[in-house]
């Protein structure tokens, strides 16, 4: 946001970062040292635009996808986002990056990036609980999540994975934009 | 390849950099005219400057106090705080402050002075008409005025013509001082009859600023939820609302539309050009086209 961006009035959208996430399965193989379980799950979260550019993108996504034997579910939550989740077998780290960064660039190119929020990395974590590795599209980021019941998340749990993946991936320093993201699928 | 289907309206940039550009002559002349015309009139620049950044500094406080609006955490508001944190996530912000205020009248506004220092207001009757993505529309145009940074510009555009009415309702006093010394007599006349025009056209162009921006900001609202619809029957809900309650007393408008040569006169168009907002079929012209854009094929 620039000086002339202000006096003109126009924001430019940020862009999103997609390459981060093949950092993932680094981070994967420290957390799989410290106990936590890959499940296989993940999942892109994005704003659904009206029109039938969209909707095109969305199917030739989960084409895309679904030639390599991946399960692909779409789901819309209470906030008007949609989750595209995708399943690989438990093991595969780096099979669930490749699908996910698919869906993400099948949506860049089509001029949706803006639309990207965030995507997920599910584990389990040592006590049975589920763990999700949340990744900002917009700061680059990634931060942990772990919900307790349907509003409480165990931050202990959290700031501890903090510590483990700190070398492998770039976490979020601004606790305030750890956001709690409740109900979203595989947790 | 990134491509973005993000796309400026370069008419809209051009209009807006047109007046700003013509906010500015009229800045530089007014201010040359009044350290030609009297040294006196410092102590007024002094004054209303000082005003106008007090009210730029604490824009955020002021405007929620006389909304009577007041500040919700998280637990007090769950559901609204969320959609805001998802769009600040999506649109890389900082996250104002969530202020609510308690009247039926459905409105929104965004105050403060930067991005770092704002805050984002609804009022309990906008939740109650509006459904979840109608409102997010609404918010996402609120959030739009605070990355655009609109309480800043509107500050610095409108503090001229609050120097110029200062000059023209007070300058009488002031000149009048000056007239007892036999000096100053007629220069202050065309002073003041300089300020008076100044006061006008700074007026003008600051209410045509206002209506640019709120079309930008409705734009860039639309691009960040995707959705431009939802945003237009937001619109629509509420102008019809907000239309439908008067604010002008029922006796004194009737009084003085028996002065008024109704036919001769186009009401409407004078009314579009000293109104704050665009009218509501500009708006919702403007969010078709943007939706009609998403849609396209890249």
């Amino acid at each position: 946001m620039g000086f002339w961006d202000s006096i003109l009035g126009r924001s430019t959208p940020p862009k999103a970062d997609l390459d981060a996430l093949f950092a993932v399965p680094q981070a994967a193989l420290s957390l799989q040292t410290e106990g936590f379980a890959p499940t296989g799950q993940g999942a892109v979260c994005y704003r659904s635009g009206e029109g039938g550019a969209f909707a095109t993108v969305e199917q030739q996504a989960e084409q895309l996808i679904a030639t390599d034997g991946s399960q692909v579910a779409r789901t819309d939550d209470t906030y008007g986002f949609r989750w595209f989740s995708v399943t690989k077998p438990p093991g595969d780290v780096s099979g669930l990056v490749t699908d996910l960064h698919a869906v993400n660039s099948s949506l860049r190119d089509a001029g949706f990036d803006q639309a990207l929020l965030c995507s997920t990395v599910v584990f389990t974590a040592p006590e049975g609980r589920r763990m999700a590795l949340v990744y900002l599209y917009k700061r680059g980021t990634f931060y942990p999540f772990v919900p307790l019941d349907a509003t409480h998340r165990d931050n202990a749990l959290e700031l501890q994975v903090r510590g483990i993946v700190d070398a492998d991936i770039t976490v979020e320093q601004d606790l305030s934009r750890w956001l709690a993201i409740w109900g979203a699928p595989g947790l | 390849m990134a491509r973005t289907r993000f796309r400026g309206d370069s008419g809209l940039t051009l209009r807006m950099g047109g007046v700003s550009l013509g906010l500015g002559a009229l800045y530089v002349a007014f201010g040359a005219f009044l350290i030609y015309a009297s040294g006196s009139a410092v102590m007024g620049i002094v004054i209303v400057l000082a005003m106008s950044w007090g009210q730029w500094y604490f824009s955020d406080s002021l405007a929620l106090k006389s909304m009577g609006a007041r500040e919700v955490s998280p637990e007090q508001a769950p559901e609204l705080h969320a959609m805001i944190d998802r769009l600040c996530a999506l649109a890389d912000m900082k996250k104002p402050r969530v202020a609510v205020s308690v009247t039926d009248m459905p409105n929104a506004f965004a105050t403060g002075r930067s991005p770092n220092h704002s805050s984002v207001c609804v009022t309990t009757g906008i939740m109650q008409r509006l459904d979840a993505d109608e409102l997010e529309g609404v918010l996402a145009h609120e959030l739009a005025h605070v990355a655009n940074r609109d309480v800043t510009v509107m500050t610095v555009a409108s503090s001229l013509g609050l120097l110029a009415g200062f000059i023209t309702r007070w300058g009488m006093y002031l000149g009048g001082g000056r007239d007892r010394n036999g000096n100053g007599g007629p220069a202050f006349l065309v002073v003041f009859l300089v300020s008076m025009v100044v006061y006008f056209v700074s007026f003008l162009l600051t209410r045509s600023l206002s209506r640019y921006r709120e079309l930008s900001a409705d734009r860039s609202g639309a691009y960040l939820t995707g959705r431009p619809s939802k945003l237009s029957s937001a619109l629509v809900k509420i102008s019809g609302d907000m239309a439908r309650i008067p604010n002008r007393d029922l006796r004194e408008g009737q009084a003085i539309s028996a002065f008024f040569f109704a036919p001769a006169l186009n009401r409407e168009s004078v009314g579009a050009l000293f109104s704050t907002h665009p009218p509501l079929q500009q708006r919702l012209d403007q969010l078709a086209r943007v939706s009609a854009e998403l849609s396209e094929p890249l």
